[in-house]
């Protein structure tokens, strides 16, 4: 029997050895390139991943055409039965409602009209809490005041300043812009001066207050000019009995009596974007229009100039995103958890020592296919579905190129977060089915108590902020807007946080779980 | 190339898995590694092949911990558990993100399929393999990155009496070549012939190092298997009083 040689420098040699490793391993960095590639072919070489990211896609595909397939609309003049008008787009390319009473003259070349608005106001229909009366009052939004605009065609370019029923004074131009103007004006100014338009504000019509200069691209030399009022629904949110949130619009109309008008009149008189879709009571009760007393001039209207959200958003098409990461949720965890269930992580730790590298690997191969995957998908999904769904008659708002191309990709970035996500889950518990029902739990789980119309709207927001759903705010297609009082809330599509910054949340939450995978593994015995 | 382990310790909760355990593999030799059940050969060998840390003590291959190793399969090629397959994934596949792994071409995968005898059932799914068969894939993914070291925990296991012969002459073949081969059994009959060494375990420890000859002759057995077999029972029974004594 005899001891091995024993080596007095074995030990000295080995601790050497680790700071060189460390040395090593830092410099080689997280990402192997041969690590990557063996784990790209462990991916592919395995049918049921493969087949699983083809079957995700093809349920995101397939749910966008089943949902746009079986949706019709049609309109209804008088007794019958018509496609529906194409939606009015304004100059930015989004659908607008541009509805107001007009009291406007030609305005060639370059050119001022300055306003005091004297009075202004309303009426609200039948409002809450009882709804049985015709109450006094203006809706947050009603707008008085004066307008630039390239004709009187809905949608057609304007800048307009306007002393608005409860935010004070604004300018806005092309539907979707808005800066807020100083507190307490009453006199309005707009000066046109080639492209550019200047609007101005004042308390006292001696000391101006120049709110914001925009230039409306390709303004002719002849333009409309002149006041105007409008009064969008009022709308009120109340919660339905799991809930959730019920909203109700109604009618409303606003008069303003503008004076100090330099220079004067005479003034045509127009209802842009008509009177359709309006009850005869609506009409009649206390017709819109124009009235001229001297030197003023008093308005009424009801409508809005404002970006239309009422119609089908274009990321219905991707409903299939939810069901469709479930799936890649479960391919992202078998591709670690088996490995532990048949001892082959083993085989992976004898191959790549480096537990950092191997958890990277992973985490990068799952990523990329997700995102891969989730690629094709929406870009499928949302072309094929707003393609089926115009057919069918639905009006669907549009979005731009760029636009499309943030949410197909925001989609699959979506995708990819969850997808590591999952990964990092079935590392860290080693156990397929446990490592699905958390990744659900915390992701699909929050996104359906968010949207579903069953939580109050405070609660889905914080859940749609904290929670790896976060990330669910890419597929949001149509912005909200401030400057228009709409039901903001998860349940109608509109998130909390910005897309980018929901992103963040599920890619920041993705991280933290890779973060306490490679612990674990680094930690434990293989 | 050496395997060189050191005093090496370590413990699950109460149970003592290894207990200063130590011991040099030399190229050149298939070394057996042999005690009963429980005796902490497969410990040792996830502590060396750098899987399980331990709680004290060195096991370093070359001078190296393996987890210091770079594309470490072509330095150490090992085969803990036959059995640890993706049984969709076919058996050329497997060792296909072996060989990627170490930047190894693929054709060294159809190479070491024909040295294993697996050239035939290549593009079979690994899921349908015999015990036999999953030990000659397991062979083959060490053998993969021909490297200077093998370390093989119960390769005989589910082989017929054909392969084990076969792994026999393999293994002679492999040290033949200058290799340190370190293999595991709970047999002695199975590392007849091959072994030049043994290394004797028992609860952690090292009962016996030292040339098979030398065995046979210091516990005074006979000659050929019966020497050998008569000798490791004593070695091992040896140990079991003496820890009995004194725990």
């Amino acid at each position: 029997m005899s001891r091995p040689a024993a080596h007095p420098d074995a030990m000295n040699r080995g601790s050497m050895n680790q700071g060189a490793m460390n040395r090593d391993a830092l410099r080689r960095g997280l990402i192997d390139r041969a690590v990557l590639r063996a784990e790209w072919t462990k991916f592919r070489t395995v049918r049921g991943w493969v087949a699983g990211t083809v079957a995700a896609v093809l349920l995101i595909v397939a749910l966008a055409m089943l949902l746009a397939g079986g949706s019709h609309t049609s309109c209804s003049n008088g007794p019958v039965e018509v496609a529906c008008p194409a939606l009015p787009i304004g100059p930015g390319g989004q659908a607008v409602t541009d509805r107001f009473y007009f009291a406007h003259r030609e305005l060639t070349g370059d050119g001022t009209l300055t306003v005091r608005v004297a009075s202004m106001s309303g009426i609200i229909t039948y409002p809450p809490p009882d709804h049985d009366e015709i109450v006094p009052g203006l809706v947050p939004w009603a707008k008085a005041g004066i307008i630039v605009k390239q004709s009187l065609r809905v949608g057609a370019p304007y800048a307009a300043v306007m002393l608005t029923g409860k935010q004070g004074v604004h300018m806005q131009d092309d539907f979707v812009h808005d800066t807020p103007g100083p507190a307490g004006a009453r006199w309005l100014r707009l000066a046109r001066s080639g492209d550019a338009i200047t609007g101005y504000a004042s308390a006292d019509g001696i000391r101006w207050t120049a709110i914001d200069t925009v230039r409306l691209q390709g303004l002719p030399r002849t333009v409309r000019i002149g006041m105007f009022v409008t009064s969008p629904s009022d709308l009120s949110v109340s919660r339905n009995s799991l809930g959730g949130s019920i909203t109700q619009a109604r009618f409303t109309q606003a008069s303003a009596t503008f004076d100090h008008v330099t220079p004067g009149g005479p003034w045509s008189r127009d209802e842009v974007g008509g009177h359709e879709g309006m009850t005869d009571w609506e009409r009649y009760h206390r017709a819109n229009g124009v009235s001229e007393s001297g030197g003023t001039v008093t308005v009424t209207g009801t409508g809005d100039i404002a970006p239309r959200m009422d119609a089908v958003k274009p990321e219905v098409s991707l409903t299939g995103v939810a069901p469709g990461l479930i799936v890649l949720v479960v391919v992202a965890v078998t591709f670690v958890t088996a490995e532990y269930r048949r001892g082959l992580i083993r085989t992976t730790l004898l191959a790549t020592p480096g537990r950092g590298r191997v958890l990277a690997a992973k985490a990068v191969v799952a990523g990329a296919v997700a995102f891969a995957a989730g690629l094709v998908a929406a870009a499928v999904a949302l072309a094929l579905g707003t393609k089926m769904l115009t057919a069918g008659g639905n009006q669907v708002l549009p979005v731009s190129a760029l636009t499309e191309v943030r949410v197909v990709v925001g989609a699959a970035a979506l995708l990819a977060a969850c997808a590591v996500t999952a990964l990092a889950l079935g590392a860290l518990s080693r156990r397929g089915m446990v490592a699905v029902t958390a990744a659900i739990a915390v992701i699909i789980v929050p996104w359906t108590l968010a949207t579903a119309s069953i939580l109050p709207d405070e609660a889905a927001r914080w859940l749609l902020c904290l929670t790896p759903a976060a990330g669910f705010a890419a597929l949001q297609a149509i912005p909200a807007y401030p400057q228009v009082v709409a039901h903001y809330a998860p349940a109608d599509g509109y998130y909390p946080l910005p897309p980018w910054a929901g992103l963040a949340v599920s890619f920041g939450y993705a991280a933290l779980a890779l973060a306490f995978a490679l612990v674990r593994l680094r930690r434990a015995d293989a | 190339m050496h395997i060189e382990v050191n005093d090496l310790r370590k413990r699950y909760g109460p149970a003592v898995a290894l207990d200063g355990m130590s011991f040099t593999v030399r190229p050149g030799h298939v070394t057996g590694f042999v005690g009963p059940n429980g005796a902490g050969k497969s410990t040792a060998m996830r502590v060396i092949l750098g899987l399980d840390a331990p709680d004290s003590g060195s096991a370093l291959i070359g001078g190296r911990p393996y987890r210091s190793l770079r594309r470490p399969l072509t330095h150490v090629g090992a085969l803990l558990d036959a059995g640890a397959l993706q049984p969709g994934r076919t058996a050329r596949n497997h060792l296909l993100w072996l060989a990627h792994s170490q930047d190894l071409p693929a054709s060294r995968t159809d190479e070491v399929l024909d040295l294993t005898g697996l050239g035939a059932v290549a593009r079979r799914r690994a899921g349908g393999f015999s015990l036999g068969m999953r030990q000659r894939l397991g062979l083959a993914a060490a053998l993969l990155g021909d490297p200077a070291v093998l370390v093989l925990d119960e390769p005989f296991n589910g082989l017929d009496p054909e392969g084990i012969v076969w792994m026999r002459g393999l293994l002679a073949d492999l040290a033949g070549q200058g290799r340190a081969v370190l293999v595991s059994s709970h047999l002695m009959s199975e590392l007849q012939d091959i072994a030049g060494r043994l290394v004797v375990v028992g609860r952690g420890r090292v009962i016996a190092d030292a040339p098979v000859a030398e065995l046979i002759a210091q516990t005074g057995g006979g000659d050929g298997r019966a020497g050998l077999e008569q000798a490791y029972l004593r070695l091992t029974r040896d140990a079991a009083e003496f820890r009995g004594t004194t725990s």
